[in-house]
């Protein structure tokens, strides 16, 4: 299950590839970045909020660290602990999102918009995906599941946790500061 | 053998027996079942994509006449059939019979596997593809039409701009469905070639077919997400008004053409590749001779496929990009004809000083390799920049890419399912009916194609209603019309085969486990395969290629036989 996992974050980071490169054709191609009247991206806010999710990717990393010491609380302890700052981050998101839409900032309202909204979003669903895999993972946990030595399903969705919280670094790092 | 193998073995007969009607045949998640499947859903489609292709050579023929069972058609109709056309024989008939039919029922056999490695989204992949392939048919119904940009999809043509409104909307959800079902086929064969192989498979032993379809499964896994993003910022546009490609919002209708085909040319490798593989599978079989330069073909393959992902702009010499990004896409291009040319002369090669048995899956590989050089040789003309400015948007290109997708497609697929029919059905197809179809459509096709080449020399522009009213293009309608005349040809074609393929499943004489005398795994177990495949787990102990081997009892040696040639006797393996 790992190596399908792998398999797929690989066509993933072609998927947001193929996104970033639209960023920067389209910007390359317009006359001022951010079009006049649009807002600026909340730097500051969406920094801290990156921390929160870099913060997840550790207690993920903990929390793989301790199923393979066998210690059965500790996992799940971890694995909700990374629940939570996952679920702390789309929500941060989706209150800058209406603060920004407030701001007249909308996918219409320039292509600017649209491909904030449109890299941004497709992240945000790969989140709430691997939420949903946490979710699904952790009730496992809390069963006993990864305390013997198969945590072959625990290690593929820690994998595809770290892919989604360094894609978003990289999402951060071109978007928003770039 | 281990404990938990028979008990595991036995649970898997006492399974196959519980299973009614629906799980056994319909909802099932054997691999042998689901590669049925895809070839049966490809079959079909197929029907459906040679109605378009008579329906579009009828009106390049005699465009005054309407076409018989479909009357007259307007410019946009025909828009629309050729769009179908393209799209439906390379997303619902190319993929789903190289990849999905025979990678889905040839892999866990080859590799003494019992099944693949996540046989539930096996399942899950053949019903989304399923599902597409109805979401595409009805859009023939939708109001103002099926899509009708190509199957290309340019933009501003597949915009907000184009008057199928539900058409190419429709089309873009059953491609992305399209991609999804490959997108788990891929991720799962991948999968199942590294974690479900038997005991002494090692990758150097893998048959040369499991190699290719891998291949083409990384291949696909690392070129579709940039046209996925591409279709998605499409349908934002048609749906949210966004402007990604519309360049009075600041959008550039060129990013999609790089998406498009920074996947559109691999996928042409996607589909080729498996091609290959079933035609390198079938030579050593009825050559009786092992396959020439085994390591050296997968390393060519591996080339071809890193090559693959950095050639895709020679589509775009006329596109209005850049020119200055021409030459070095020119070079890669020509240099992904080395890596090709290294595997035809491999098969040539192989065929070279063997004992050749012409049965019709080997006649269509030859005939199939015969006409895929065709088509290869007369890529170096396009993918030069020089020449292909004036060749571009040219029936040349037409006759080009059909001389490579056909012969991989349909040759390779014909020669797939002549050749492993026996282990699907357990009865052999018969010989005459066999060798009727494959002559019919050799002479059928060339007589198609040959007369493309001449009309794109000639000038004559593809994607065009009426090519004939222009005066300068008037004196080659002769070639349209022989193209025409050939193609109903082509498809009348087909008649021996489908007589055969039902007839065959009841009357066929029965098979047997090795009706080949082959050396792969899956010929080691009854035919059909029983639902497990393997009683016993299999061990290879050799490469599949082991024919004639001098000092050995008989002209071949299974992928199981235990003897060894006589010592002294150096046996030539893989270089």
């Amino acid at each position: 299950m790992v190596l399908a996992v792998m398999a797929l974050i690989g066509a993933e980071v072609m998927f947001f590839g193929g996104l970033i490169s639209a960023f920067y054709i389209l910007r390359a191609g317009s006359f001022s970045w951010p079009p006049i009247g649009q807002p600026r991206l909340p730097i500051a806010v969406t920094g801290i909020n990156t921390l929160i999710l870099f913060g997840s990717a550790v207690t993920m990393r903990l929390g793989v660290r301790a199923a393979k010491r066998k210690r059965r609380v500790a996992v799940t302890r971890w694995l909700l602990a990374t629940l939570i700052l996952g679920s702390i981050f789309l929500a941060i998101q989706g209150s800058e999102w209406i603060r920004l839409i407030q701001y007249r900032l909308t996918v219409k309202s320039s292509l600017y918009g649209a491909l904030f909204y449109t890299i941004v979003g497709a992240h945000a669903v790969h989140v709430a995906g691997a939420i949903g895999a946490l979710l699904f993972v952790t009730c496992s946990a809390s069963r006993g599941r990864y305390s013997d030595s198969d945590h072959d399903g625990l290690t593929a969705c820690s994998l595809f946790w770290q892919f989604v919280v360094l894609l978003w670094g990289v999402i951060y790092a071109m978007v928003y500061l770039g | 053998m281990s404990q938990a193998a028979v008990i595991s073995h036995a649970a898997y007969a006492e399974h196959a027996e519980a299973l009614g009607f629906w799980r056994k045949y319909v909802f099932s998640t054997d691999h042998k079942t689901i590669g049925k499947q895809y070839l049966g859903i490809s079959l079909f489609m197929a029907i459906a994509g040679g109605f378009t292709a008579y329906a579009i050579r009828w009106q390049l023929a005699w465009p005054a006449a309407g076409i018989p069972g479909l009357g007259a058609i307007t410019p946009h109709a025909y828009n629309s059939l050729v769009t179908m056309h393209g799209s439906i024989m390379v997303f619902w008939v190319a993929m789903p019979m190289l990849l999905g039919a025979f990678g889905n029922f040839c892999i866990p056999l080859m590799l003494g596997a019992d099944d693949m490695a996540f046989p539930r989204l096996n399942m899950l992949s053949v019903w989304i593809f399923f599902t597409s392939a109805l979401v595409l048919l009805a859009s023939f119904v939708a109001p103002g039409g099926a899509a009708a940009s190509g199957w290309t999809a340019y933009t501003p043509l597949s915009d907000t701009w184009t008057s199928a409104v539900w058409g190419q909307t429709m089309w873009l959800f059953a491609v992305a469905l399209e991609f999804a079902s490959f997108l788990i086929g891929g991720i799962n064969f991948l999968t199942t070639a590294f974690t479900r192989r038997c005991a002494g498979m090692t990758l150097w032993r893998m048959p040369l077919l499991v190699w290719d379809e891998i291949a083409a499964s990384v291949l696909f896994l690392l070129s579709v997400g940039p046209l996925v993003a591409g279709a998605v910022m499409l349908l934002m546009d048609r749906l949210l008004g966004t402007g990604f490609y519309d360049p009075s919002k600041g959008g550039d209708p060129l990013l999609w053409e790089h998406l498009f085909w920074f996947f559109g040319h691999p996928e042409v490798y996607v589909v080729a590749l498996p091609g290959f593989g079933i035609m390198l599978e079938i030579m050593p079989v009825f050559a009786r001779k092992p396959i020439f330069g085994y390591r050296t073909i997968i390393y060519s393959t591996i080339v071809a496929v890193g090559l693959s992902l950095i050639v895709w702009a020679h589509h775009m010499f006329v596109s209005g990009m850049d020119p200055r990004l021409a030459t070095p896409f020119s070079v890669t291009t020509i240099l992904i004809s080395v890596p090709f040319a290294i595997i035809v002369f491999a098969m040539i090669a192989t065929l070279w000083g063997g004992s050749l048995i012409f049965d019709t899956p080997m006649l269509f590989v030859i005939g199939g390799l015969a006409s895929f050089i065709v088509g290869g040789v007369t890529g170096i003309f396009l993918g030069s920049a020089a020449s292909d400015i004036y060749l571009h948007g040219t029936y040349f290109v037409v006759a080009h890419f059909h001389y490579t997708l056909f012969p991989v497609t349909f040759f390779g697929g014909y020669a797939g399912i002549y050749y492993w029919y026996p282990k699907m059905f357990g009865r052999m197809m018969d010989e005459r009916l066999g060798k009727l179809h494959f002559w019919l459509t050799f002479v059928f096709f060339q007589a198609t194609f040959i007369p493309l080449f001449l009309a794109g020399i000639g000038g004559t522009p593809r994607r065009v209603f009426m090519p004939s009213a222009y005066p300068s293009f008037a004196s080659l309608q002769p070639l349209q019309v022989m193209a025409t005349v050939a193609t109903i040809g082509l498809i009348a074609s087909q008649i021996p085969l489908v007589v055969n393929f039902f007839s065959s499943m009841f009357r066929g004489a029965l098979a047997g486990r090795n009706p080949w005398r082959a050396n792969t795994l899956e010929w080691t177990v009854d035919s059909p395969p029983p639902h497990g495949n393997f009683p016993d787990p299999p061990v290879a102990r050799r490469w599949p290629y082991d024919y004639s081997v001098p000092g050995a009892a008989s002209d071949w040696l299974p992928q199981v036989a235990e003897t060894n040639p006589p010592a002294g006797i150096k046996v030539q393996r893989a270089s």
